[in-house]
């Protein structure tokens, strides 16, 4: 009985030694002992092992039908107008500018949606293109050989037995450390000191919380690096991409007072610099929102703010509308693109599938999160440019460093119903079609036609 | 959509669905994952409330009667059977196909052009009347036209179909006035191989 004692106790300080010299305290200083990298390396290598190895079993058992990796269907590229000219070029305009066939253009549209739509799919995971020997992405890749489920077994082994327990101590200890750090730098009085401090407490936090999810992040272009007194935007797929920015600078974070233990964090990171925590109900008046973060973004000492434009998690496939609030406030704007390798781990968090908890067990028994983190040349807004339109030259600009697709939906139709206005553009540009044309139509009706433009 | 494992296995009837419609083993895969994308209760039928949830169909303007055609003659719910049965429809003809009379099958030219019939005429009586003309024209233009000119284009539009002069717009006159246009090009979804 004794012995067993002796050997557990044996492990337990092996496992705190690893622990505590070899990650938490690298982490504090920034350094890297290199294991991550060599971790992810094997991983690659095993994962491309895989890849080959189900292609040849997929072709070797033909009755398996193939995946097809890139939709289902090709989208008419044309515009409405091309199209419909295309469909009535077969006839003869000779009367009315409408022609029954205008209606297949609708009809085709509506069908292509029906099947594979740009938007629905951008608030669930992005498939993969082959197998990543994670159970959860497993959509109908059967058994091909012993080898593959015999790695696939290990993987398990390793990742639910060996890494989970690491990865969970660690992000208890980084966030037990976060709230005991910045509350006794919160005791010193204001100086440079204490900023320097709350910077390093803030810095080693999110650094042991990054270990804690085997984060990989490279980091471009440092030089754009959001300074004092900015705000920086960035496309949002999940709650991670906070941990992820912050293991780089500080920054201020912007958002709603929770409760119980995020409340706790919220609170204690509050005591060391300034971040802007807002009431549920002061969330509503936009007026109020921008009042207070152009105050905290014109002392310009402080930290910048973070913030994410779109609102809501997208799939890191595509960014979606910008909310133009943000870019109201003033100052400069440090665009950030963050793109996450899906081979490793899904990072989106679909909010509607899983609540944080869950998600959070997830990230923790992926292989890994491997990040790539592009810092864009600071953006102001120009003469003549709105708040909208400002941000969508950001949003373009993000989207296209990161090879995402720039679309021009909102991201709230992830809970809500799209408007009834689209379906009025979609009219107004048929109408002006039709009716547009009518000026050597019939006579009837067509002097009383108001102008369309 | 990415972390459901589904397989032939799940979807009932594949092979007979394969034979009746063309899809291929893999495009009705996908089909099925789709549907069960689109059915968010899990029910094994989607309502068209299911339907209304994609974003890109709202903004159609016809988007409410494109969801009808799955729901013929009052049925409240459309399994996948029934569902793929009426994508067939949009299947580009495959000229290779030798199997059974090239009229019967789902993509025909014929099939596809009584499918788009029916989306005009809503009591299934055969004809285009003037007002059912009328209310896809409401549909497609909204408020942006007034009443009369409406009216006008409708009436035009008869004017140029109907053969007969019976005041509506049957079959033989709907597929006479669509002869030149290609069919097979314009109400077909270009499925990837």
């Amino acid at each position: 009985m004794e012995d067993v004692w002796s050997v557990a106790a044996g492990v337990f300080q092996v496992w705190m030694f690893v622990v505590l010299f070899l990650i938490m305290l690298p982490a504090m200083f920034g350094l890297s002992l290199g294991v991550t990298g060599v971790y992810i390396q094997i991983l690659v290598k095993i994962l491309e092992w895989a890849t080959v190895r189900i292609q040849r079993g997929q072709q070797e058992q033909p009755s398996v039908p193939i995946p097809l990796p890139n939709g289902i269907i090709e989208r008419a590229e044309g515009s409405m107008e091309e199209e419909l000219e295309q469909l009535r070029s077969s006839r003869s305009l000779a009367g009315g500018e409408f022609a029954l066939s205008d209606v297949f253009y609708f009809y085709k549209n509506g069908l292509e949606s029906i099947v594979d739509d740009q938007v629905t799919q951008r608030f669930s995971s992005e498939e993969l293109a082959s197998w990543n020997l994670l159970t959860r992405t497993n959509q109908n890749f059967r058994y091909i050989s012993l080898r593959l489920t015999v790695i696939w077994g290990l993987g398990v082994f390793i990742r639910y037995g060996v890494l989970f327990p690491l990865r969970l101590m660690l992000a208890i200890i980084g966030l037990t450390w976060l709230v005991l750090g910045t509350t006794l730098v919160g005791c010193l009085s204001e100086s440079s000191v204490k900023n320097w401090l709350s910077e390093l407490v803030h810095l080693t936090c999110y650094r042991i919380c990054a270990r804690g999810l085997s984060a990989t992040i490279t980091y471009h272009n440092k030089e754009n690096r959001p300074q004092k007194g900015g705000i920086c935007v960035a496309n949002h797929t999940t709650p991670i991409d906070v941990v992820i920015l912050a293991n780089d600078g500080c920054y201020a974070m912007v958002g709603q007072v929770h409760g119980g233990l995020l409340g706790v964090i919220q609170r204690s990171m509050l005591r060391s610099c300034p971040h802007v925590w807002f009431e549920r109900s002061e969330m509503r008046d936009r007026h109020a929102v921008t009042s207070r973060l152009r105050a905290h973004v014109a002392a310009k000492t402080k930290l910048p703010i973070l913030i994410f434009p779109e609102g809501t998690c997208i799939n890191n496939t595509s960014v979606m509308m910008f909310k133009k609030g943000s870019f109201e406030i003033g100052g400069t704007i440090y665009p950030v693109t963050i793109k996450y390798d899906p081979r490793f781990g899904d990072a989106f968090w679909n909010s509607s599938k899983f609540n944080m908890v869950s998600y959070l067990l997830r990230m923790m028994t992926s292989w890994a999160i491997v990040v790539n983190v592009w810092y864009l040349p600071p953006m102001t807004i120009q003469e003549g440019e709105d708040a909208a339109q400002f941000a969508n030259r950001v949003k373009s600009a993000i989207a296209h460093q990161g090879g995402l697709l720039d679309l021009a939906w909102d991201g709230g139709l992830k809970r809500g119903k799209v408007k009834d206005s689209f379906k009025e553009e979609q009219q107004k540009m048929y109408s002006s079609i039709i009716v547009g044309h009518n000026r050597l139509g019939s006579e009837q009706g067509c002097g009383d036609v108001p102008e369309e433009q | 959509m990415g972390s459901s494992s589904s397989n032939m296995n799940h979807i009932p009837n594949a092979q007979e669905l394969m034979q009746e419609t063309g899809f291929s083993a893999a495009h009705l895969l996908r089909l099925y994952e789709r549907f069960e994308f689109l059915d968010r209760d899990g029910k094994g039928e989607l309502s068209p409330d299911d339907f209304e949830a994609v974003r890109e169909l709202a903004l159609n303007p016809i988007g409410g009667r494109i969801i009808e055609a799955f729901f013929p003659q009052g049925q409240e719910t459309v399994d996948f059977a029934s569902f793929v049965r009426v994508l067939a429809h949009f299947r580009p003809n495959d000229p290779n196909r030798k199997d059974g009379a090239q009229q019967d099958q789902a993509n025909s030219r014929t099939r596809k052009l009584k499918f788009a019939f029916q989306l005009y005429d809503q009591d299934r009586d055969g004809k285009i009347s003037r007002n059912e003309l009328l209310q896809v024209l409401r549909a497609m233009l909204g408020i942006q036209v007034t009443e009369e000119q409406l009216q006008s284009i409708a009436e035009r539009a008869i004017q140029e179909a109907d053969l007969d002069r019976d005041g509506a717009i049957s079959f033989d006159e709907f597929k006479k006035s669509l002869e030149k246009v290609n069919i097979d090009h314009k109400m077909s979804v270009r499925f990837l191989k």
